[in-house]
């Protein structure tokens, strides 16, 4: 039976937005702080410059890029069930990249600045490019939803799909080279970021848009077909060991250098909280035990295939966590073969531990992605509808 | 053609009404502290009121980026004249001359985070 | 009339009154632009650039840190959250067992990587090769700090006060050793380290114009060999070190 147009439930719409509401307050309690106090109250330092908003900031936005695949896959290459699924996916591509980027520009020194940001380009920077690359994303999508919306432009879903697609690849690439350019870390310096990101933004965000049909579908009380979350399912274990793949490739390149000898010790041995993030986090459950679930014939039930999506997401964190934070703890060699110490860090690990307002700011995110969405929800027919008959007007879209 | 006649009414009402600024006693002014006696700014009065903002906007482009000091918006040259006899600042109390008329048309500057509004000119006879 | 007629009256007017001032305003920014007694500004002839004898610095002497810090505000560091615009490093080759001590501040690149990834054009290299952060356009988020191979730059985490006159300084605000520019800029010949090295007697760090073949800094490095931190980067740095 077709669902009404105000799929979410009364009763359980005021209390999710609520519950997310709080959440972004909480996110804009900790800016203020931040703001007020400046960056002292934080774990942040002059050598750890980047703390967890960026890992929930990176996050966001890698996941909302990949979260369109859904849309790309049904738009470009035709496939009706994710057809079905473009504008859920577009929605969420929406609030995923707004919670992203609040957390990036509330964690600025100056966000009131943000203004001479959207004003002064140096575009030698891939920062700048991005400036252009999300709100051209913003609009790009809102173009993209709107086409899929609007019956008399539906026939311009695919070309305007396509541009979205090549714009998310810039976008990720552009994403990726934030950490590929910067020739100076040992952990990063590397042309693989590019497309390592562009990989994981295809199971971060598939593995976030599972999750979230899987809630919103629970919550409207409406049945997911057993064929699409198997094929879903089997997609999200395609793109897990692809990225498991690269990551694999970039840690195998660095251990053959010499030079990165230590710091690929420090990053999966030596380094304490590291490995332990790199291993269990991400290498466990964030990639093996989500292939475990999503591929044996067994364990791929419902649940399995959510934990499965919930793994991954977990370990993007543990990942990005490893990735930000370690690289930037392990010091910059600027004497090689030396001992090197200083008043100001030199040569010695650095340390970091994430404060509340950071957790909160991080946080703070998701909580305003998630009601943006659920309010979407509400407002607008995202939701799938697979018992559709797949007439000519349902084809349509 | 009322139309029109109602909108030109409406364009000379707006230019009257910017002149109850220039004071007619029913407008409540800041209360500015006088700069040093017996100087004189670089530009008049109702130039600077409406344009201080370019003006120094402009300046702080020549002496970061092209370093050129000393010229006729430093800062620091109209701070050394602005700078209370009291505190010897332009943005510590509330009749300072930056903050004094800033709080009054409540547009909140940030140039004192970083620049320190004291002058070191007037500091020795000063009272903190 | 017509409403639509109305409407484009309404426009035209408001668009000539919300113009006209601007118009005004550009006439007398041309007026002012002939300036006063000011300094004569930064020039691409001149390249500034600092050597340093690390066989004359002594393991333990802070002098050159002292006086930057006394020079440009700066409170003594006791936090990794504290801005260090110079810092001393003591090195040890690990397979050899030779020790040595030197400053370490913002290289002064001629091709700085701060400058490259800075999304609003804050941190950029000034005409004499001084790399100076423009805080009117920081935003503060520290991408050029990831970026420098030196860890030349530092972040202001809480709000400062009593500033030096010459040395704005803020909260959210990213900063680096800037060559004593506002000494530079207003005719004098060094900075703060180098003549606090020199007036203490130890003679370890020359500041000169490396574009002058006759300066003091251009016929030391001509005499004897030196080395630029990271050299293989290519950033070519306009600090140099003898004795490493």
């Amino acid at each position: 039976m077709a669902p009404a147009l105000h799929p979410l439930d009364q009763r359980l719409f005021y209390p999710l937005v609520a519950a997310g509401g709080l959440v972004a307050l909480a996110g804009l309690g900790g800016a203020y702080l931040m703001e007020e106090h400046g960056h002292v109250i934080t774990g942040m330092d002059n050598q750890v410059v980047w703390g967890l908003p960026h890992v929930f900031a990176i996050f966001m936005i890698v996941a909302a890029s990949g979260v369109l695949n859904v849309a790309s896959i049904g738009s470009v290459f035709g496939h009706a069930v994710y057809k079905r699924r473009a504008p859920l996916s577009g929605l969420l591509c929406l609030a995923l990249l707004a919670g992203g980027l609040m957390v990036l520009m509330l964690d600025l020194g100056r966000p009131e600045r943000v203004i001479v940001a959207a004003t002064h380009y140096n575009l030698s920077s891939v920062f700048a490019w991005n400036v252009f690359l999300y709100s051209g994303m913003f609009a790009i999508v809102a173009v993209y939803l709107w086409t899929m919306f609007e019956r008399r432009f539906n026939h311009h879903a695919k070309a305007v799909g396509l541009a979205a697609l090549i714009w998310r690849f810039m976008l990720t690439t552009g994403t990726g080279l934030i950490f590929g350019f910067l020739v100076a870390r040992q952990a990063y310096q590397s042309a693989v970021l590019a497309p390592l990101f562009i990989v994981l933004s295809f199971g971060w965000g598939l593995a976030v848009f599972m999750i979230a049909q899987s809630a919103l579908l629970a919550w409207n009380r409406q049945p997911l077909d057993e064929a699409v979350r198997r094929r879903m399912a089997r997609l999200l274990g395609v793109f897990v060991a692809a990225a498991l793949y690269l990551v694999a490739v970039y840690h195998l390149t660095n251990l053959y250098f010499a030079r990165q000898g230590e710091f690929e010790a420090f990053i999966l041995r030596d380094g304490g909280v590291f490995p332990l993030l790199f291993w269990f986090g991400f290498v466990g459950l964030g990639s093996l035990l989500p292939l475990g679930l999503l591929f044996h014939p067994r364990l791929s039930s419902p649940r399995g295939v959510l934990a499965a999506a919930a793994g991954v997401v977990l370990g993007a964190f543990a990942f990005l966590y490893v990735f930000i934070i370690g690289g930037q703890v392990f010091p910059l060699e600027i004497f090689p073969g030396h001992q090197v110490r200083s008043s100001f860090g030199d040569g010695a690990i650095g340390r970091y531990v994430p404060s509340w307002p950071e957790l909160l700011l991080g946080l703070g995110g998701v909580g305003t992605a998630f009601v943006l969405t659920i309010v979407g929800v509400r407002v607008l027919d995202f939701l799938p509808r697979d018992d559709m008959p797949t007439g000519p007007a349902a084809k349509a879209g | 053609m009322l139309h029109i006649a109602a909108l030109l009414t409406m364009l000379a009402a707006l230019v009257a009404g910017s002149s109850a600024l220039a004071g007619d006693g029913r407008t409540p002014r800041p209360v500015i502290e006088p700069a040093t006696a017996g100087t004189q700014c670089v530009e008049p009065s109702d130039v600077m009121r409406r344009y201080h903002m370019r003006f120094l906007e402009h300046q702080r482009d020549d002496t970061v980026r092209g370093g050129v000091r000393g010229a006729k918006y430093s800062l620091k040259d109209c701070i050394d004249c602005h700078a209370s006899a009291k505190n010897a600042s332009v943005a510590r109390a509330e009749t300072n001359f930056c903050v004094s008329c800033h709080s009054y048309a409540a547009v909140r500057i940030d140039c004192f985070e970083c620049h320190t509004s004291k002058s070191p000119k007037l500091a020795q006879g000063a009272t903190k | 009339m017509s409403r639509r007629g109305f409407l484009g009256v309404a426009a035209a007017g408001l668009a000539g009154a919300v113009l006209a001032p601007g118009i005004q305003l550009i006439e007398i920014a041309q007026a002012a632009s002939a300036g006063g007694p000011a300094s004569a500004g930064a020039s691409a002839k001149v390249r500034w650039g600092m050597l340093i004898d690390t066989t004359k610095c002594a393991e333990g002497c802070t002098d050159c840190v002292t006086a930057c810090n006394t020079e440009n505000g700066l409170a003594p560091a006791t936090r990794s959250t504290d801005p260090q615009w110079i810092r001393k490093i003591e090195i040890k080759e690990i397979k050899t067992g030779r020790t040595a001590s030197l400053p370490v501040m913002c290289q002064h690149c001629a091709d700085p990587p701060c400058v490259d990834v800075c999304p609003t054009g804050a941190s950029f290299k000034r005409a004499d090769g001084i790399v100076l952060v423009d805080r009117h356009s920081c935003i503060g988020c520290r991408y050029c700090m990831m970026a420098c191979p030196y860890k030349a730059r530092s972040f202001v985490h809480e709000p400062l006060t009593e500033q030096k006159r010459d040395v704005p300084r803020g909260k959210g605000c990213v900063e680096s050793c800037t060559l004593c520019v506002h000494r530079l800029d207003q005719g004098d010949k060094t900075t703060a380290c180098a003549e606090a090295c020199s007036q203490a007697g130890h003679g370890a760090i020359v500041f000169g114009d490396l574009n002058d073949p006759a300066s003091e800094i251009s016929l030391r490095l001509r005499a004897a060999t030196s080395t630029q931190l990271r050299a293989d980067l290519r950033l070519d740095p306009g600090v140099r070190y003898q004795g490493l």
